[in-house]
């Protein structure tokens, strides 16, 4: 009887505690959730108030962005030329790179020149990127000017390069998990059929990690769209409506560092195009998250 | 006689003379010597470790993908030695073949699985030709009946027994005159098993065929020759005897053979 009622007591203690914990990380993992829904809400809230203002068919075709001169005009395009133009150079330079990178990283290299690169390359990803912009700034804009005289101090051409630079790690290194994670019964397979291993590479592995492959580059994409610090300081605070990559610009994530640093009351007009700004910059990279999750599982190919 | 003449009267497609296979220090496979006869099947069979898919991936330089594996001897193909200086072991794999144990068909459809070979080995073929050649090897691996009206599906898609002849069919579109199978059937059902058996059979008219087998009766009624390996003392595959199938099976010379073959060890 006395060793019934121990056990009952212990069983009872122990499914308590297991609740209690269950409870704990179930409310652990809700706050980030929270967050977010927290986040589009207060977003989308301002932007409504934005858009009663502001008619969104002004906002979609104007090609002037003024909400902070006397003659306020506000259309995006200028700041999504921008962001567009610094991303497309930036992804010009980093895909490349990183998928060479990542080929070479996971056909060729051998165990002790992968461990030694690997390292290094992410080393590359931890560099702050205010540091990438002064870089861009003082170091690649100069350097440039020898080759194309006309360049503008800020201008968006040294800053996609660095930014590219910045998002070599991202694109090698998730493009170097999924081309490892290709079995290696492929490899063989076109090995045995006389293949090299260039062709193995290019031919068999790389196709195989296809899903993995755009989902670093989307990845790239949406960082490189979302990057702040390299742009404000390199690409200018010039918002107009171009593709020329030599003359200072102003992307959407600069708008928002410059409205956030100056004196805007709260409650203006000017200060809602903050919100409406960073709503169509969260409209996109949610936008290419997606894209990148449906690519990943269309073209994601099960081994077993 | 002329060089040709003579290379028609060899009755060998393989010869391995006293070919030893190290893993670093560590040799798997010491002395062998086999002369593998042209269209027939040569099943490769003993315990495991033994050393015999060493043995069979030594045939074709698959043993170069392993970083630390070296190969000492002789294995002449036409008599030229694969392991000499100078030979590309690509060019060695694209005349002998190769079937893998667990079928690994590329993530592309059953015709670019086919056509893989010939594209990476720079066939200029037409459009029809490669048609021709696709349906020619699939009709050769006994799969084109299941699968003419789905070309463009994906190789995955299929079952296991298919994919394993559609492997067997991407082998033949480059046609290879040796190919080698690693335990072709040892993931498959027992009715695919025999599907590919029989196709072995088929296949033995215009191929001569080396499989390793761990399944004694897939030795006994699917090959004609028979090498046995066991590894000794110092766990180096060794070849202990080799001969007709229907002599290694009746009546071995090697106590160690009979054995085997009657199921006392491994």
């Amino acid at each position: 009887m006395a060793v019934t009622d121990l056990q009952k007591q212990s069983s009872f203690l122990r499914n308590t505690r297991e609740k209690l914990i269950q409870i704990a990380l179930l409310l652990a993992a809700t706050v980030s959730i929270l967050t977010t829904i927290g986040i589009v809400f207060s977003l989308l809230s301002e932007t409504i108030a934005f858009f009663s203002e502001v008619s969104i068919i002004e906002f979609l075709t104007e090609t002037e962005w003024t909400p902070l001169f006397s003659i306020k005009k506000y259309g995006i395009w200028p700041l999504l030329s921008a962001t567009l133009l610094t991303s497309a150079i930036a992804l010009l330079v980093a895909v490349p790179l990183g998928l060479v990178a990542a080929i070479f990283l996971s056909e060729f290299a051998s165990d002790n020149v992968r461990r030694t690169i690997k390292p290094l390359l992410e080393i590359l990803a931890g560099i702050p990127t205010v540091v990438y912009g002064y870089f861009a700034l003082t170091t690649v804009t100069p350097f440039l000017k020898n080759f194309i005289p006309t360049l503008s101090i800020f201008n968006s051409l040294s800053a996609g390069i660095v930014m590219g630079v910045m998002l070599i790690p991202y694109v090698a290194s998730l493009s170097e998990d999924s081309l490892s994670a290709v079995p290696n019964s492929l490899r063989e397979a076109a090995y045995g059929l006389g293949s090299t291993r260039f062709e193995v590479a290019t031919r068999v592995v790389a196709p195989a990690a296809i899903s993995g492959i755009v989902a670093s580059i989307v990845l790239a994409f949406s960082r490189a769209v979302g990057e702040t610090m390299i742009v404000a300081i390199a690409a200018g605070q010039n918002p107009r409506f171009t593709f020329d990559p030599t003359v200072p610009v102003m992307t959407m994530t600069s708008y928002i560092v410059q409205v956030s640093l100056g004196d805007t009351p709260y409650g203006s007009l000017s200060y809602y195009t903050l919100y409406a700004v960073g709503f169509t910059l969260f409209l996109f990279t949610f936008i290419l998250n997606i894209f990148s999750y449906w690519m990943v599982r269309k073209f994601r190919e099960v081994y077993d | 006689m002329t060089v040709h003449d003579l290379e028609q009267n060899n009755p060998n497609a393989l010869e391995a003379r006293n070919m030893s296979v190290y893993y670093g220090s560590f040799r798997a496979v010491k002395n062998v010597n086999l002369a593998i006869e042209k269209n027939r099947i040569t099943a490769l069979i003993g315990p495991s470790g033994c050393g015999k898919s060493t043995v069979l991936r030594s045939f074709n330089r698959m043993n170069d993908l392993v970083p630390s594996a070296r190969v000492e001897g002789e294995v002449l193909f036409h008599g030229e030695n694969i392991y000499a200086p100078g030979v590309d072991p690509v060019n060695v794999r694209r005349r002998i073949g190769m079937v893998f144990q667990k079928p690994n068909p590329f993530p592309k459809s059953i015709y670019e699985n086919v056509a893989y070979g010939p594209r990476v080995n720079g066939w200029r073929l037409s459009k029809r030709e490669m048609d021709e050649l696709v349906e020619r090897s699939l009709r050769g691996a006994a799969l084109w009946d299941e699968v003419k009206d789905k070309l463009n599906q994906n190789g995955l898609s299929l079952s296991g027994g298919q994919q394993q002849r559609l492997c067997i069919a991407r082998a033949l579109a480059i046609e290879p005159e040796v190919i080698l199978m690693d335990e072709p059937c040892s993931a498959l059902d027992p009715i695919s098993t025999l599907k590919i058996e029989e196709l072995m059979f088929e296949l033995r008219r215009n191929y001569t065929i080396v499989i390793v087998t761990h399944n004694m009766q897939q030795a006994s009624r699917a090959s004609d020759y028979t090498a046995f390996f066991l590894m000794d003392s110092d766990r180096a595959g060794q070849l202990i005897e080799y001969g007709p199938t229907a002599q290694i099976f009746q009546n071995p010379k090697d106590e160690r053979t009979e054995q085997y073959i009657s199921g006392r060890f491994g």
